[in-house]
């Protein structure tokens, strides 16, 4: 190697000059992000002002003059609406919701059983955590007892009648409990039968063929609230006298098949996003259509759908609130009935309730939804653009 | 193809229907342990959860009522809450054995729908409720011509509204909304004048608005909603069971018999409460009936008599507060009237 004396080039990299104030720290921030442009700069501060005007008079509501403790309406009322509050008083009433917990959380089950569903509950964390940590191992014995023991021993836990345990109906089950169980049940029986529909409406075979696409084109064809009421209302005139199915079994079974049916085809879509090459590879490997399917093409394409997934899962457990029409009370269901209770009647009551409902709810569709990013990175393994 | 099917079904439903309407509901019930009760998704002072969770209201109370009378234990009994749409189908069904689910009697229901109503345990009717600091002087309804009214869509209210102003030959412009709490919100907002709806569900709305002193609920009742219990058609012994056990809870009040007397009243001298007691000799009154004689202390034990239900879960020892007015019992110029039981 030739030796050059180049005394003017430098032999050792210059350090790197630190970034211009300009463009670094808190400043440089706000002012990329926020104040970019006079437009930019008129939005942010549009933004600033609703903030100023929403977030503080919310805090005050929800927090400052919020009355957390109570028996009755008069806790919640002002003296003009016979209640203790000072007159122009405006919180939030959470000793309602306080007075109501239990039953939001469980509805009318008996209060000496409730350790029955808060052990469901540990049981349902205990499994569930694991099988959503990657790093943990046993996936397959983890998903045996998830989704095989688990609801066995859940139904014989909640439902009692067997070891001693006193029987409760479903009639008194509600709340968060029946949300739970039916998104839960939704969605354990959704995505399988959902991957199964979407392979048949993919088969060759014609008979196989036309009994998905019917199945799926009819239910995504009927509003839930049809589905509901034909299987509370319609059904029960079809059965012997005396002869009854359970409510919350009959709404069950309807809201996993209609999940199953959007299922089917979010799948669907991943499905034919998949080149043929794919397919192709697999046969030319000797692949049989099983091996190919479950090996080859569904884990490209449900990764490809973890997003349509997800938002039919979310979209489930919203759902489930509409079992309120026949009769049945979910969170949402439990807390509007409670209105109805004259010794809690106040203007704060109503808004208060559907505030705690609300954040239930954006608790769990939040949490799902971060998951499913989580898993998307994950799993993100190419295709992404 | 498809239309044979359904009219099989419908015949099997059909013929289904007759063999559930003619079995013993009382032996049913006996064999069972409970009387099961369909009941409303939730209206105050009806049938509501309180904070346990238990169903309170004239409507439940009038299901321990007859649990009590069968069983002479008001625990007895199951509730199902039913919306609207369901609650007819419940009772064809066999799914319940007493609709208490404040149901207007009308003659479509009780003929065409195969139910029978035993009696009326709540006379409601339509009524207005009105801002008086707002509109000074107004004291009825007629006085309402060029109002915005406050009313809730798709429902009889909405109709017998309608009907009302143009009978009257009344002006008037209606504020339409979906769900009660909107119609509720609008109405406190001040974004109507007058606000319809059946009369006691306008005592419950006044509790949850700002200002409940100012709002005043106008005497005129536009259309008439007899709220009561209905059994199904063709099982005469537990229709009577259910329509006795209401004029038991009047007789009881007719005669001064309360949920705190009703032992000592069983040594009265006065024939008329012996006999309704159960205590006269070789009465067969409640075994006639196909339940104990003593039947009606243990409904008034159970639930108290018709006055004190109705105090307790709707007038003054309620926050609702509503007057006796024409449920009042016929002694005191009300409505309410039993015929003798012996």
């Amino acid at each position: 190697m030739q030796k050059h004396d180049l005394s003017y080039v430098r032999a050792e990299l210059a350090a790197a000059e630190p970034a211009p104030a300009g463009v670094t720290g808190l400043g440089a921030w706000v002012r990329k992000n926020l104040f970019a442009t006079p437009f930019d700069s008129a939005l942010t501060l549009l933004g600033l002002l609703v903030v100023a005007f929403v977030i503080p008079p919310f805090i005050n509501w929800a927090f400052i003059s919020a009355q957390w403790t109570g028996t009755d309406r008069t806790f919640c009322s002002t003296i003009a609406q016979g209640g203790i509050q000072p007159d122009g008083w405006s919180g939030a009433c959470w000793a309602f919701v306080n007075a109501k917990f239990s039953q939001f959380m469980f509805g009318r089950y008996p209060a000496e059983e409730h350790w029955r569903l808060i052990l469901t509950v540990i049981m349902l964390v205990v499994l569930l955590v694991p099988m959503m940590i990657p790093r943990i191992p046993r996936k397959g014995l983890n998903a045996i007892l998830l989704f095989g023991v688990f609801p066995i021993v859940a139904y014989i836990l909640m439902s009692g009648g067997w070891f001693g345990l006193p029987h409760v109906e479903t009639p008194l089950w509600g709340g968060l409990l029946v949300t739970l169980v039916l998104s839960f049940v939704g969605i354990t029986v959704s995505l399988p039968l959902g991957i199964v529909l979407a392979l048949g409406r993919r088969s060759k075979m014609p008979v196989v063929k036309m009994i998905c696409v019917i199945f799926i084109e009819a239910v995504r064809g009927i509003p839930l609230v049809t589905v509901l009421f034909m299987a509370s209302v319609m059904f029960p005139l079809f059965l012997p006298a005396g002869m009854t199915f359970d409510k919350l079994l009959r709404a069950l079974i309807g809201v996993a098949l209609f999940a199953s049916a959007y299922m089917a085809e979010v799948v669907r879509g991943g499905l034919q996003a998949i080149p043929k090459g794919q397919y192709e590879g697999a046969d030319s490997l000797g692949l049989s259509y099983w091996q190919k399917t479950g090996l080859i093409v569904l884990p490209q394409a449900l990764k490809l759908v973890i997003p349509g997934i997800v938002n039919t899962f979310i979209g489930l457990f919203k759902d489930t609130s509409l079992v309120y029409i026949i009769g049945m009370f979910d969170l949402l269901g439990v807390v509007r009935l409670n209105f109805s209770d004259a010794s809690w009647a106040s203007p704060q009551t109503p808004i208060s309730g559907l505030v705690f409902a609300g954040f239930v709810f954006w608790l769990f569709c939040f949490g799902m939804s971060r998951y499913s990013i989580y898993m998307e990175r994950r799993l993100d393994t190419g295709h992404k653009r | 193809m498809k239309n044979s099917v359904k009219v099989i079904l419908g015949a099997a439903a059909l013929g289904l229907l007759a063999s559930a309407a003619s079995a013993a509901t009382l032996d049913d019930v006996k064999k069972k342990g409970f009387v099961q009760c369909g009941v409303s998704t939730g209206l105050a002072g009806f049938s509501a959860p309180n904070d346990k969770g238990d169903w309170t209201g004239i409507d439940a109370d009038f299901c321990r009522a007859v649990a009590a009378a069968v069983f002479g234990d008001g625990t007895k009994v199951k509730f199902t809450p039913l919306s609207a749409k369901e609650r007819f189908t419940a009772l064809q069904s066999g799914e319940i054995d007493v609709l208490s689910r404040n149901t207007t009697w009308t003659i479509n229901r009780d003929t065409a729908l195969g139910l029978n109503f035993v009696g009326v345990t709540y006379y409601d009717g339509q009524g207005f409720m009105i801002n008086a600091k707002k509109l000074p002087g107004v004291n009825s309804a007629l006085q309402l011509s060029g109002a915005a009214v406050c009313v809730q869509s798709g429902t009889t209210t909405e109709l017998n509204l309608a009907d009302y102003f143009k009978a009257n030959k009344m002006e008037y412009n209606p504020v339409v909304f979906e769900k009660l709490e909107e119609v509720n919100a609008a109405y406190d907002a001040g974004r109507c004048d007058a606000y319809t709806t059946d009369q006691s569900g306008l005592y419950g709305i006044r509790l949850t608005l700002g200002a409940p002193d100012d709002h005043v609920v106008l005497p005129e009742i536009i259309s008439k909603e007899p709220l009561g219990p209905a059994v199904r058609q063709g099982d005469d012994q537990w229709y009577h069971i259910v329509k006795w056990t209401y004029f038991a809870l009047l007789s009881a009040e007719e005669l001064g018999i309360t949920q705190a007397n009703v032992d000592e009243m069983k040594n009265s001298g006065s024939p008329e409460i012996k006999r309704v007691l159960g205590t006269e000799a070789d009465t067969k009154i409640g075994t006639d009936l196909g339940v104990s004689n003593d039947w009606v202390v243990n409904v008034v034990k159970a639930v108290g008599n018709y006055g004190e239900m109705f105090e307790k879960n709707v007038g003054a020892g309620s926050p609702l507060k509503i007057a006796r007015g024409i449920n009042a019992l016929w002694t005191k110029g009300g409505l309410q009237y039993a015929p003798p039981i012996r």
